[in-house]
């Protein structure tokens, strides 16, 4: 094999980063795959099969993790790297060697923590279900990371860090505070793998959502953020909008996001003072939310001729569209009493998938579109056509999914406090039930579309990482997007 | 702004420890005082840990995803109160490691689900759902029937959940096997069972033979059958509900 020459200008090591971009693809089709089993598992439940390792209540993490951890995740912390090299003007801290150990640590966690859930292996805390062995193991892995990512940014030839690290370093920073925090257990034996958490009862609640929601708030918004101030500039051809509305964003929304936990425990056993904090903040937290998107999408000032000609570009600025929605839907639920109606139903389920499906899907792949030209040095993707289909088919694949959850949450609401003439409760739990199948088999239009969008963007990257068309020589990219 | 923002921009270490200073407020003042403030858990009589096979039981609930259909926390509405029960208390949680609230009810919520239905009843419910409520989506749990429970670590669980301060005695503790298998012996003698676990059912939750080693049903059944029972609602006082 030649030496790369894109690579070798700056050697950038970007091996690795090629590799989280593979595995990004992978682990995308597996988690959309799993998400559209267990969406039918509601609708039809004899597709549980009756066996052990295929009920819902097993398959259901490997659905979560699979589409933030692993598809999120790898995104992420590939493209990281890839913007930390570029805005840092520097070679990653740790080489070749670290990188490596990040990819295939990061990816032996994915592969414990599944193989795990469907044996049963789970602490039965959401979004944290892996137990104290992978949690253990993910811990080297993050420190690695971080050392891997404070280093380059320590060696940087940059005299400014760029905003979007700011952004990458608080996610990093907050994930390890929140894991170690909430995963304290004490295994039952050494050799055996079952823990059990130190918390208990209303402090595990709390800390539990702390962790839950700052999952939310760090890996799937400030992880993602940071993609978005580096790679919306760069396709745009533009700079950031507002440098100090930046600052603003960024301080206020790590401040602000960390305090929200607490309303997903409206009207439980959870002291009411506390549950009024985190009402209070997540309603102040839809500013900093807003004051992001406005930040990107006005990046696009006096480039918006851009969206009729870059596809992919259309990916990021839709994201953005759907992150402001979601970002304003959140802090309404988050209003006690409208909590007290979306609590417990699928209309939670919608306002998490129109953020991930929305959000985080398609600044993912509005990345993807950019990055892997790059990376594999061709001068563009495979196919700009198969880029507007995957766009519209994905985007109606999400208003199927969330219309559908929209509508089921509020009536699953309204039966439930329902009341007859005489002053009984008018429906049994089971008529609810009864009364959400339609909406389920929307649900699971909207997440074949979907998953039809991924495979066609596989599809169409494979085609540009492997396909016709010579390699091209790229100038290295020695400018920060700043 | 440009210029007192730049020191922290040009410092990666600066930069990281003011991240985590700004990250850690919110979690330091919601979290430390649910510790340290007395009322956050409620003075009521009758909690108290977890029987072995109810704890077994529960860890089976926690197994197999239970909670992610399954709520236990009745939130203080009429619907709900009607509906469940007495609106849950952060009393009743106290020894739960993990807690199981939930976030979702594909079903319904199961915090005071405990002697509701018959043990017949959840050994077909659990079995095949749809026998019992032939519009259930829930999976069935046959397999729970086959499966003996594994009991050769009990002491070891126990002694795991007294370390992170669950009040398991010394006796308890010594006792765990036999009281483990007194509990689904109704004609045996289980007085010792019943005066360290007060309250506790001791039934023939699935048939399984006295003195033989309780199957995972049968586990995951006394843990539902207790679910809720255990604080007699019918005699808190508005004083020592205060929270």
């Amino acid at each position: 094999m030649t030496v790369r020459p894109f690579a070798a200008a700056t050697d950038y090591v970007d091996d690795v980063v090629r590799a989280f971009m593979v595995a990004c693809v992978i682990w995308a089709l597996v988690g959309f795959l799993a998400g559209l089993v267990i969406a039918s598992q509601l609708a039809f439940p004899a597709l549980n099969l009756g066996f052990e390792w295929t009920n819902w209540g097993r398959l259901r993490p490997v659905h979560t993790s699979a589409v933030i951890f692993a598809f999120g995740g790898s995104g992420l912390i590939g493209s990281s790297l890839f913007i930390v090299q570029r805005t840092c003007r520097a070679r990653l801290f740790g080489g070749w060697q670290l990188g490596w150990f990040i990819f295939w640590g990061y990816q032996l966690f994915i592969v414990l923590a599944a193989s795990g859930y469907v044996m049963g292996i789970t602490q039965g805390k959401e979004y944290a279900e892996p137990e104290w062995y992978v949690d253990l193991w993910l811990t080297i892995v993050w420190v690695a990371y971080l050392i891997c990512f404070v280093g380059t940014l320590l060696k940087r030839q940059e005299p400014h860090i760029y905003v979007a690290n700011w952004f990458l370093l608080s996610f990093i920073i907050t994930i390890a505070m929140l894991h170690l925090i909430n995963n304290a257990a004490i295994p039952v034996s050494f050799f055996d793998w079952k823990s059990y958490i130190v918390y208990a009862g209303v402090q595990d609640a709390m800390i539990q959502w702390w962790y839950g929601h700052n999952a939310v708030g760090f890996f799937l918004t400030a992880g993602f953020l940071g993609m978005m101030y580096y790679f919306v500039p760069k396709a745009a051809g533009r700079p950031i909008y507002s440098y100090r509305l930046s600052i603003v964003h960024f301080w206020s929304l790590i401040f602000l996001y960390i305090w929200a936990g607490p309303h997903h425990l409206h009207y439980t056993a959870l002291p009411d003072w506390t549950q009024t904090l985190g009402m209070v903040f997540s309603v102040m937290l839809w500013m900093p939310s807003w004051g992001g998107m406005i930040n990107g999408l006005m990046t696009l000032s006096g480039a918006w001729d851009k969206l009729s000609t870059n596809a992919g570009l259309r990916f990021s600025v839709m994201s953005l569209a759907f992150y402001g929605m979601s970002t304003f839907e959140g802090p309404v639920m988050s209003i006690k009493s409208v909590n007290g109606l979306s609590h417990y139903t699928d209309w939670t389920i919608g306002h998490v998938h129109s953020g991930a499906m929305g959000w985080v899907g398609f600044i993912t792949f509005g990345m993807l579109y950019y990055i892997v030209p790059v990376l594999w040095g061709r001068q563009k993707i495979y196919s700009e056509k198969l880029i507007s289909w995957h766009f519209w088919i994905a985007t109606l694949g999400i208003v199927f999914y969330v219309c559908a959850m929209w509508a089921s949450g509020i009536m699953q609401g309204l039966m439930w406090r329902a009341y007859d003439a005489n002053g009984f409760l008018q429906y049994s739990f089971i008529e609810t039930v009864e009364a959400m199948h339609p909406f389920y088999l929307i649900r699971i239009l909207g997440g074949l579309l979907y998953f039809i969008g991924a495979l066609i963007m596989a599809f169409n990257l494979w085609k540009t990482a492997t396909g016709a068309g010579a390699r091209t020589v790229a100038t290295p990219q020695l400018q920060p997007a700043e | 702004m440009r210029s007192s923002h730049a020191v922290i921009e040009k410092n990666a270490i600066l930069l990281a420890v003011l991240t985590l200073i700004t990250v850690a407020i919110g979690g330091l003042v919601q979290i430390v005082p649910l510790f340290t403030i007395e009322t956050t858990i409620e003075r009521v009589d009758g909690v108290r840990p977890y029987t072995p096979l109810e704890q077994l039981g529960r860890n089976i609930y926690v197994r197999e995803g239970c909670y992610l259909c399954h709520s236990q926390q009745i939130r203080a509405f009429r619907d709900e109160t009607e509906r469940y029960g007495h609106y849950s208390l952060a009393a009743e949680s106290m020894y739960d490691h993990p807690f199981q609230w939930g976030s979702k009810r594909n079903g319904p919520d199961l915090a005071r689900v405990g002697g509701k239905y018959s043990n017949d009843w959840h050994v077909g419910h659990l079995t095949r759902p749809q026998d019992v409520v032939p519009t259930s989506i829930m999976p069935s749990y046959g397999f729970l029937s086959k499966a003996t429970l594994r009991t050769d670590n009990l002491t070891a669980h126990l002694k795991t959940l007294r370390a992170v301060g669950v009040p398991y005695s010394d006796a308890m503790i010594a006792q765990a096997n036999d009281d483990l298998k007194a509990q689904i012996d109704p004609d045996g003698d289980s007085s010792g069972l019943l005066t360290r676990y007060p309250g506790a059912v001791v039934a023939s939750f699935t048939g399984t033979a006295a003195g033989s080693t309780p199957t995972e049903m049968d586990a995951l059944i006394a843990y539902l059958q207790m679910l809720g029972t255990l604080v007699p609602m019918q005699k808190a006082t508005l004083e020592n509900l205060a929270q």
